[in-house]
């Protein structure tokens, strides 16, 4: 175990560091120092001026001393300042993160008690009408665009409610928890639902798949040979194997989450991860976007370990190394 | 009475290739303690009738009775059933492997199962028992293997304790359905040993399925001969060996390796078995018997007595006296099986 924790760790940092380089390479071969000095230095500037910002920002540097800069400040635990607010990256990220993980904590909560239960009833009612009207629905979620289910829900939920007097929910953005954990849970349901009953499809579907699968395993029929009761069959016996390909993709979606969930973010408008990505990349805001990438990566290295622990809790044939 | 006795069971599956007709008409009892061997080729129907009786089929169209201990168990409620499995009838399968969760240690599946049947025991004693259980199977070391999962044990190992999780509530009937196809042929004998200890000690009686006549000379008291779904002949051990009365029987008896004997005598008996969903009209063994004559094409032969004993009873239009089923078979294949 320990052994597992030190190689992944050590090859995540690797990909990490690989990533940072990669971004660095594609910012400093395509215009991005000259566009950022201009912007700043204004439409009108003179070459002076925008001279002038780029040495300010260290724009000026060959690109491998930059990197060697990044790099040093990055082991002391600084990721740098916005080029444009000339505020630490790390406190963009402290501010922008807890949103993303509030949105993708919550919404994974919710999708994957959906999409496991509505997936086992679907398979163990197989053919029934439940069952198709589980699959339509899996299957009208899973093709409808976030922004669009979260539009007609902020339609009906809070435009409607609104015109009526009912001031229930926000419409948009957010409220830090530990400034209201109510308007923090309200401004949260919508976006919650959204997320949750889009990506609840995949989970309806891959459950419903796995489980059909596992319900014919030879030791399914000695459960039921045993005098278990049908509901300790399914959930004991046939869902315990049934997760597994439930959790990786689980690992991977709320992993992949946790870099910014865009289109959610903008929807509600929400400044998370993903919304300030859009922006920092729009501006050619190099260390915000480094930032962001790490935190991202991060979360998916993370992930990927937690889903091969998880793989081992549930399988005991399964050994971690 | 019979400890279990089936009459006349049918079990068909829909498909979309048409209606597989897997069990056709049949019959056969167990008397308490007594060992039922049901042997036929691979898709003669042998599990699909067992795990009917059991209520183990799902989506088939099922007709006819399973009286166990008087009460039928194809009209009971789910919950009458599920009292009788496990608790009065255990069951083991193929291929022990797969047939134990590979996610669970051996001794909880084996408590799992005592619970759901006495809610009550505690758990050290439950676990107490399925270490004396393993321990009875022959499993060495039982109080540290029993927390194991079943990858860990070898193939006969998981077999045996397949045998003890079927046992641990001393049911009165056991239906081993080919309990050593999956094992090694060393290994084979160990197994069948374990299970006839077990009944003897318990007084169990057992349904043993295979395709092995070999394994049903050694340990049944009474053999139905199964073929296409259907019941082809039954009846005592030694008069299905000694005077058997089926052309198939005769076959599978000719496949049988003999010792002391030449190995160019063994015949597998020609051809495939029929599909299930378009069966051959009349006797179903006719495309593949030395012996079929007109009649066989046309006409179905009813499960009828022969010279034996009341219980020896053939499905084929050849002749039911000894005397005349001899002197056929001389002329047609000209020597009888080697016993
Ligand atoms: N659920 C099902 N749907 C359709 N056909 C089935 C189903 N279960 C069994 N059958 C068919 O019924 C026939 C009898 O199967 P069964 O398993 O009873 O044979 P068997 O005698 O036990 O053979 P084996 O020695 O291979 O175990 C086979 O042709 C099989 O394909
Ligand atoms: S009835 Fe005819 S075909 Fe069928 S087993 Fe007897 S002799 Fe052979
Ligand atoms: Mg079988």
């Amino acid at each position: 175990m320990a052994r597992f924790l030190i190689r992944r760790s050590i090859l995540g940092l690797f990909v990490i560091w690989l990533v940072t380089l990669l971004v660095f390479i594609m910012f400093y071969m395509g215009s991005g120092p000259q566009d950022v000095a201009r912007r700043l230095a204004g439409k009108q500037a003179d070459p002076q001026t925008i001279a002038m910002v780029m040495h300010r920002l260290h724009l000026d540097e060959p690109s491998y001393k930059q990197y060697g800069r990044f790099l040093w400040s990055l082991l002391h635990g600084n990721l740098g300042f916005d080029f444009y607010h000339g505020q630490p990256v790390t406190t963009v990220l402290k501010e922008a993160f807890p949103i993303t993980l509030s949105l993708a904590l919550g919404a994974a909560v919710i999708w994957v008690v959906i999409g496991v239960l509505s997936g086992v009833l679907s398979a163990v009612r197989r053919g029934s009408i439940a069952d198709r009207v589980v699959t339509v629905l899996a299957l009208i979620f899973y093709s409808m665009p976030v922004f669009v289910l979260g539009l007609l829900l902020l339609f009906v939920f809070f435009y409607e409610l609104s015109i009526h007097g009912l001031h229930f929910l926000p419409g948009q953005g957010y409220t830090y928890f530990t400034a209201s954990p109510l308007q923090w849970f309200k401004g949260l349901i919508l976006p919650w639902i959204a997320l949750a009953l889009i990506s609840a499809a995949t989970y309806t579907r891959l459950t419903r798949g796995s489980m059909l699968e596992v319900m014919g395993e030879d030791y399914i029929r000695t459960a039921r040979s045993k005098g278990l009761v049908e509901r300790r069959v399914i959930y004991r016996h046939a869902l315990r194997s049934a997760l597994t390909p439930v959790v990786s993709q689980f690992g991977i979606d709320v992993g992949t989450l946790l870099g910014g969930a865009i289109l959610t973010e903008y929807t509600f408008g929400m400044p998370g991860l993903g919304w300030t990505a859009v922006h920092a990349i729009e501006e050619g805001d190099l260390p915000v976007i480094v930032g962001i990438v790490i935190v991202a990566t991060a979360a998916v290295v993370i992930a990927n370990i937690l889903v091969d622990i998880g793989y081992a809790v549930l399988d005991p044939r399964v050994r971690l190394h | 009475m019979a400890l279990l006795e089936v009459k006349d069971l049918y079990v068909s599956f829909s498909t979309m290739d048409g209606v597989v007709q897997a069990v056709r008409g049949v019959s056969f009892s167990v008397d308490r303690g007594q060992t039922l061997g049901i042997v036929g080729e691979s898709g003669s129907g042998k599990s699909v009738a067992t795990q009917t009786v059991t209520g183990l089929t799902r989506g088939a169209k099922i007709s006819g009775q399973a009286l166990f201990e008087g009460k039928d168990l194809l009209t009971m409620t789910q919950k009458e059933l599920r009292s009788v499995r496990g608790a009065k009838i255990g069951m083991i399968f193929q291929d022990p492997l797969s047939s134990l969760h590979p996610y669970y240690r051996i001794g909880w599946q084996i408590v799992e199962m005592i619970h759901a049947h006495e809610p009550g025991t505690p758990k050290a004693k439950a676990r107490a028992r399925a270490v004396d259980l393993l321990r009875l199977v022959g499993i060495p070391q039982p109080e540290r293997r029993i927390d194991d999962y079943p990858h860990q044990f070898s193939g006969g190992m998981r077999q045996r304790a397949m045998i003890a999780m079927a046992m641990s509530l001393n049911p009165v009937l056991l239906i081993a359905d080919e309990p050593t196809t999956a094992l090694d042929v060393t290994v084979q004998a160990q197994v069948l040993r374990v299970i006839e200890r077990l009944q003897t000690e318990f007084g169990t009686a057992v349904i043993l399925i295979t395709h092995d006549l070999g394994v049903i000379a050694e340990v049944a008291d009474d053999v139905v001969v199964m073929y296409a779904g259907a019941a082809m002949e039954s009846g005592a051990r030694d008069e299905i060996f000694y005077e058997y009365h089926h052309p198939y029987t005769e076959g599978l008896l000719r496949s049988l390796p003999a010792y002391g004997e030449e190995r160019e005598r063994l015949r597998p008996i020609p051809g495939q078995p029929p599909s299930l969903i378009r069966l051959p009209s009349g006797c179903p063994f006719h495309p593949r018997c030395p012996y079929v004559f007109d009649r066989c094409r046309s006409e179905t032969p009813p499960l009828d007595p022969t010279w034996g004993g009341p219980g020896h009873r053939s499905a084929c239009w050849l002749p039911h006296t000894k005397a005349e089923r001899e002197a056929v078979r001389d002329r047609v294949i000209g020597e009888a099986v080697p016993s």
